[in-house]
């Protein structure tokens, strides 16, 4: 059954991993500055626009497609998250469980051909 | 592990925390290793494709040339750019390396040599591999630029797309072990192609899911044909722009480690992982782990193969693949497998 002491060395990995990163982040900072290769201008610390000073604020309006498919994805990954649970028990739920779980995915699946047929999957 | 270090007359907890940090030692430091020889390997892959040398300077064969560029980078000066948000911009290679080491925690390298042996272990996979997707974003916003905004907006709709599709290909294969424990996944494969092949592949019905899988690892992880997010004629280096010194060089271990794990989960999940290709008594002789690395090896070759042949898509191309072929047909291959498994194992008419 669920035992959390299993999941003990993913924590402590993950708090490894972090040190490690912190570490390769943080160490060149303090090594360049002791080498004497640290020395920050105006020009060389202004954003890079091909050699030109910025024209615009580069935080500038996007597409609303990135917005459809951030919405698509997470109607889809949600599907596949109530698919997980279900993939390993369907030899207790049987055709039942089969069959809804179909009709769940016909669903899903109607909504994306209407998703298709208004275009929001179009990039042109 | 634990045993090992209990007969030193460590206390049980001590010798299991021990074991753990060896373990996450053993797996972690040579991992980077590899990420610095696959490196290498990759780009001796290209030259040898574009008919030139590839790196020969450094070491025999040029073999210590990424470990060259490593030093290199790490004695450059660090640039934070005085427009970036310099909390988040410092966080963002934070992240995506953390995230690309954590997700080893759960790949078996031979029978019971697995650190964390969860009984979710391919769902940490895949719930550990769409957190990278934050290191772009934040890197692509706090760098307050716009190749690296621009860049972080395709990377965030290309990666989540194809998330998708490869949540629906490991439900198939769950589906088919009726495990998501990747040692289980492992075990169950074996003599699974006409009794003796040891790989999922051999199905008919999961090959067309391995080649989908393996397409949608090279557009998840960024790689050509799908390198949309720095493709360098319009993007310079994409997100990564402003960076420099080792935060530049930990995306690029992240993206490596990343190529790797999805080599791993595609050998793992479709190639019998740490069996031998094929049930014959002698080929258990050698050890798992050397299979698994042998088979990794074979993908990355495909993945720095088709970098080098493959031109790269357009940005529309991209979306179309992901969400109007492998998306449906993903779906389409969910409800073909559960509807042949009721009927062959679970519930017979």
């Amino acid at each position: 059954m669920f035992d959390p002491l299993e999941y003990l060395p993913i924590l402590i990995f993950m708090f490894i991993a972090l040190g490690i990163s912190v570490l390769f982040v943080f160490l060149p900072m303090g090594v360049s500055r002791l080498t004497g290769v640290h020395e920050p201008t105006t020009e060389k610390n202004s954003e890079y626009e091909c050699g030109f000073p910025a024209f615009e604020d580069p935080r500038s309006p996007f597409d609303v497609r990135f917005y459809l498919v951030a919405i698509s994805f997470i109607l889809f990954d949600l599907e596949a998250a109530f698919l997980f649970p279900w993939a390993v028990s369907l030899e207790y739920t049987g055709w039942a469980g089969w069959t809804a779980m179909m009709v769940f995915l016909g669903i899903l699946a109607i909504g994306l051909a209407y998703e298709w047929k208004m275009g929001a999957l179009n990039w042109e | 592990m634990t045993e090992y270090f209990q007969s030193f007359g460590m206390s049980y907890e001590f010798a299991w925390f021990t074991a753990t940090i060896a373990g996450i030692l053993l797996i972690a430091l040579p991992l980077m290793l590899a990420v610095a020889m696959i490196i290498y390997v990759d780009r001796k892959v290209l030259g040898a494709i574009m008919m030139r040398r590839g790196p020969n300077v450094v070491g025999p064969f040029g073999l210590l040339q990424s470990f060259a560029d490593g030093l290199k980078v790490f004695l450059q000066e660090t640039i934070i750019p005085s427009a970036a948000n310099k909390g988040l911009f410092l966080l963002a290679p934070i992240i995506t390396f953390t995230v690309a080491l954590a997700a080893w925690a759960v790949i078996p390298f031979n029978s019971g040599a697995v650190l964390a042996d969860i009984n979710v272990g391919l769902l940490y996979v895949l719930a550990v591999s769409s957190l990278g997707v934050y290191g772009v974003v934040i890197s692509g916003w706090a760098s307050n630029s716009k190749y690296p905004f621009f860049s972080a907006m395709r990377a965030a709709a290309q990666m989540i797309s194809y998330e998708v599709s490869i949540g629906f290909i490991l439900v198939c294969v769950v589906l088919w072990a009726n495990s998501f424990n990747l040692n289980d996944i492992i075990v169950a494969q074996k003599g699974h192609g006409l009794g003796f092949v040891n790989a999922f592949a051999f199905n008919p019905l999961l090959f067309p899911l391995f080649v989908m899988f393996l397409i949608s690892a090279m557009a998840e992880t960024a790689r050509a044909p799908f390198d949309l997010t720095e493709a360098e004629s319009e993007l310079v280096a994409g997100y990564q722009t402003e960076y420099s010194s080792m935060s530049f060089a930990l995306f690029w271990l992240g993206e490596y480690a990343n190529i790797l794990l999805m080599c791993a989960l595609c050998a793992i999940l479709f190639f019998g992982g740490w069996l031998p290709p094929v049930e014959w008594e002698p080929l258990y002789a050698i050890p798992g782990w050397i299979w698994l690395f042998g088979k990794m090896f074979v993908f990355f070759f495909i993945f720095s193969w088709t970098w080098g042949t493959v031109p790269r898509y357009r940005y529309d191309q991209l979306m179309r693949l992901g969400w109007k072929v492998f998306l449906p047909l993903s779906l389409l291959f969910v409800f073909l497998i559960s509807g042949y498994l009721m009927l062959t194992r679970y519930a017979p008419l």
